[in-house]
């Protein structure tokens, strides 16, 4: 994947409609009306909002003429998940080291 | 759980980390800026260690952290104290000597302290979204494809956890 197409991961997941919508298509494809059920906004916001996620990649269409539904891609969401856990591990495993450490400290205190 | 570490993007130049520890917060200021105790924590995975920690705790001040791995590869980074508010804030410059992050980065530490507890908050801010881009290209790993579905399910389970 390119650092433009992870960007792009990255700014479609920085929106909470836009989590939610990929968190409702985890459990399922679903059209554009089945999406916009459980948000106050009308369909031309959510299709807006399905738009910036296609681009991503985050989503794609079905084939199914009629209804057109959605659904999750899962490619571009893992690639920019692999990067973060690779920053996540350095940390837990300082952070645990982290307080061990600060056990040792309170003890000499007393 | 309290002390649960959380990694998330609020923006497409930074990356944010927040983890709560059982300890007053000037104990964990003085961890995050006393070299003796700097170099027994702030390791990543095991195996490695920190044979160079330098740190001019001022404002212009410069710090110098060299890391050594298991096979004795090295990696170095650092920077200029920008601000430093005992024991709440610490704003720093970040350059690592490979530079696999596209130029200089401004981390923040921020220290809160309610009760026994302090949250710690640390900020990247990426000067430029082709310096994020560089860091982001250094991060990655190819042939993960068998663990795409898996890792996606993962995430959908985190994304759904958010919305709840």
């Amino acid at each position: 994947m390119t650092p433009e197409g992870l960007d792009a991961t990255f700014a479609a997941l920085a929106d909470p409609t836009r989590r939610a919508i990929l968190a409702r298509l985890a459990s399922g494809e679903a059209s554009v009306a089945e999406l916009a059920g459980p948000f106050a906004m009308s369909q031309p916001a959510i299709s807006k909002h399905l738009k910036v996620l296609e681009r991503a990649g985050l989503i794609s269409r079905s084939q199914d003429a009629q209804r057109r539904p959605r659904r999750l891609e899962a490619k571009p969401l893992a690639e920019a998940t692999e990067w973060l856990e690779n920053y996540r591990q350095f940390w837990e495993a300082s952070f645990e080291r982290l307080d061990a450490l600060l056990d040792e400290l309170k003890t000499r205190e007393k | 759980m309290s002390d649960t570490l959380k990694v998330t993007t609020p923006s497409d130049r930074e990356i944010v980390v927040t983890r709560v520890f059982e300890a007053p917060r000037s104990l964990v200021f003085d961890c995050m800026s006393k070299p003796e105790l700097v170099k027994q924590w702030l390791l990543g995975p095991p195996g490695w260690t920190m044979p160079v920690c330098e740190i001019d705790l001022r404002v212009g001040g410069r710090y110098r952290y060299v890391w050594r791995g298991p096979d004795g590869s090295e990696m170095g980074m650092g920077g200029v104290y920008r601000e430093i508010v005992r024991p709440e804030r610490i704003v720093q410059s970040e350059l690592f000597d490979q530079d696999w992050t596209g130029g200089e980065t401004v981390g923040t530490a921020l220290l809160t302290e309610e009760g026994s507890r302090t949250t710690l908050t640390i900020k990247v801010l990426y000067s430029s979204k082709e310096a994020r881009d560089g860091a982001l290209r250094t991060g990655m790993t190819e042939g993960m494809a068998a663990g795409y579905d898996r890792l996606a399910k993962l995430v959908a389970s985190m994304l759904a956890e958010e919305v709840k």
